[in-house]
């Protein structure tokens, strides 16, 4: 049982360390990385499995005491985020091998992609697990310098500028991080988190919202929110289609988690914090779409819709009711499957037209219907249309949002309701330009870095296999909806209730 | 606790420096404004923990609260370096690969910026152009 905890992370670090040093082989490299993705998908449904049984879950690392020590703390948020997470890492990583960027591709000296992703795969478990805030900082650094190293793998003119922005816009995020971290230890003399959110109930009123202010900056600035995102539609379109999957599905939403601990945790039901969290919610949603629909690179407007959907799970959590929360965690877990769905047909659609852009493209139903098709699915999903899993996860919020009755929850509610028609407009868009209308001729992109062979009907099994198991994924999603809402909303109930968690973590269940 | 007013105003400073080569266009300070911002971060988390400049633990005279300084913060300080540093490093090698790439130590418009530039000049040259036959009408009718 206590080995599950830091199996997660402990195992994609070992991963990374052997890809190292067999980097001569590719093949080698390649079994590593799948069985360790394989182990890592095993141990986190064991995981859920466990916590869901009996409840939260605390390894104290080292096996010192709570406060002193750092905690790794496994609730039902985290594991079902978990597992949500090894399972698109896999099927990435995947489409990855097959499309080649994994083994080297052109102009890439050792293969470093496999190290990387496996770094990336244990600083997103870290974040996930860990029960300290100094150790999230942490965990933040390990998954943003394998991506910093990932965005930038071709070192093209383009990956250098966007990589700029990124690296740059991180380590700002970074030192508010590590500013925030001390702001925190010099109130409550201590980062763990259960420790502080015991110990934050005594201090001032003032400080304490200010605190929780800087840490939706902080978090916010990394899960893409309103006034915070403009750095993510700049850089995710120019990395090679899987990278741009993975950080699509996976980055902004270990943002999203560390709002959501941190916010349900620390700062539970501050008036000031959660009217600031349903304003942006409402902005991100309407103006993340409206730069969506503008757009006329199919990979540009897949990233606006990512900033636009991050709005529904904010809204979510600025209800601060259990049905609410339970919308943003349902929400959550559809949005990281259907975003990377998204982004791995948007590559296919790439490799087939040798260019993202949609004013170039056109008919690609008629030459390739099953693209077609797997297209459609995750976009009407994302659009939130009935039966599909994003109709499920919305209604939810909706109702959750319209139950609380509140003038800024209803104002955010429509916001929501006319961001989905956008993002229907949006995917829809994509749609007519490009798989409706004449065949177009195929010409290569200029700089398109990441496609070996461009425009050929031959797509290797592998990507169609990944994008299809995806889909399917996102299908099982609707299939599941019930007890998979059971869940969330049991998940809900121990995040609005944060003494659930303390007690785990510090013990004092166990006394009383 | 009594903080160190020497450490704050300097924690100050490196805040406000680091801020403002931060909004330069030059990317030699973005990396040197990063680096200032740091350091100001790993004091601020140093300055949490109490007065600096004791042992982190038990002193020759025995334990006691008063003359031991906090060692958690320090560990965590260190962490935090070690970080800055490699992101630093990484962060100069981009720079320096953006300019051997365009031979220019500066920030460069993203792809939305470029667009706007494109549509805004297209815009003035047709009304240039419009002006342009409209004088030309008028000269016609007077002639």
């Amino acid at each position: 049982m206590e080995v599950l905890l830091p199996l997660p992370v402990a195992l994609p670090l070992a991963g990374a360390a052997l890809s190292i040093l067999l980097v001569r082989s590719s093949t080698v490299q390649r079994l590593i990385s799948l069985l360790t993705l394989v182990g890592l998908l095993v141990a986190a449904v064991a995981l859920l499995v466990v916590v869901d049984r009996d409840g939260t879950q605390v390894v104290q690392a080292g096996g010192w005491a709570a406060p002193a020590g750092i905690s790794l703390v496994a609730d039902r948020l985290s594991a079902l985020l978990l597992v949500v997470s090894a399972a698109v890492l896999l099927a990435v990583l995947v489409y990855a091998i097959g499309q080649g960027v994994a083994d080297g591709g052109r102009g890439v000296p050792i293969a470093i992609f496999h190290p990387c992703y496996l770094v990336l795969a244990a600083g997103i478990a870290l974040a996930f697990l860990t029960g300290d805030l100094f150790n999230l900082f942490v965990a933040f650094e390990v998954f943003l310098v394998a991506s910093y190293v990932l965005l930038t793998l071709n070192g093209g003119p383009a990956q250098v500028r966007a990589g700029m922005t990124y690296v740059v816009v991180s380590l700002l995020a970074s030192v508010l991080f590590v500013t925030v971290v001390g702001l925190v230890y010099a109130a409550t003399g201590t980062v763990n988190m259960a420790d502080a959110a015991v110990r934050l109930q005594d201090v001032p009123d003032g400080v304490r919202v200010a605190l929780g202010l800087t840490m939706l900056v902080v978090f916010g600035i990394k899960a893409a929110l309103f006034p915070l995102f403009s750095w993510l539609p700049d850089s995710y379109p120019t990395a090679p289609s899987p990278v741009t999957a993975v950080f699509a599905g996976l980055l902004t939403k270990v943002g999203v988690y560390a709002v959501i601990r941190t916010q349900t945790l620390l700062f539970p039901g501050e008036e000031t914090i959660a009217a600031v969290l349903l304003v942006i919610a409402a902005l991100t949603m309407v103006v993340g779409i409206l730069g969506a629909i503008v757009q006329d690179d199919v990979k540009r407007v897949l990233s606006f819709t990512i900033v636009s959907h991050i709005g529904y799970m904010l809204l979510g959590l600025g209800l601060y009711s259990v049905a609410g929360l339970a919308g943003a965690v349902l929400y959550t877990v559809h949005h990281i499957v259907v975003q990377t769905t998204l982004f791995l047909v948007a590559g296919l659609m790439e490799r087939r037209e040798g260019t993202s852009s949609m004013l170039r493209s056109g008919g690609l139903q008629h030459v390739a219907p099953l693209l077609a098709v797997l297209y459609l699915l995750p976009a009407l999903s994302l659009a939130g249309i009935p039966p599909l899993s994003g109709f499920v996860a919305k209604i939810g919020l909706f109702q959750a949002g319209l139950a609380d009755g509140g003038g800024l929850a209803v104002g955010a509610v429509v916001a929501g309701t006319a961001t989905s028609l956008l993002t229907l407009y949006a995917v829809g868009r994509v749609w007519v330009e490009v798989f409706w209308g004449e065949v177009a001729e195929v010409v290569a992109d200029a700089d398109l870095e990441d496609t070996v062979d461009v425009g050929v009907a031959r797509t290797p099994r592998l990507m169609t296999g990944a994008t299809i198991a995806a889909v399917v994924g996102m299908l099982a999603i609707t299939v599941v909806a019930g007890p998979l809402y059971g869940l969330a909303e049991r998940a809900a109930e121990d995040l609005a209730d944060p003494s659930s968690y303390t007690g785990a973590v510090l013990g004092t269940e166990a006394a009383s | 606790m009594s903080g160190n007013l020497t450490l704050a105003l300097l924690i100050g400073v490196l805040y406000t420096v680091g801020t403002y080569l931060l909004l330069q266009r030059t990317l030699t300070r973005i990396v040197i404004g990063l680096a200032l911002l740091g350091h100001g971060a790993n004091l601020l988390l140093l300055q949490a923990g109490g007065r600096a400049g004791q042992v982190p633990f038990v002193g020759p005279e025995g334990a006691s609260l008063e003359t031991t300084a906090d060692p958690l913060p320090q560990a965590m300080v260190l962490t935090a370096i070690v970080i800055t540093f490699g992101v630093s490093a990484f962060l100069l090698a981009l720079a320096y690969r953006s300019w051997v790439l365009t031979q220019e130590d500066e920030v460069q418009d993203d792809v939305e910026d470029r667009r706007v530039f494109t549509l805004r000049r297209d815009e003035e040259a047709r009304r240039a152009e419009d002006a342009g036959r409209r004088d030309q009408d008028d000269d016609e009718g007077e002639a």
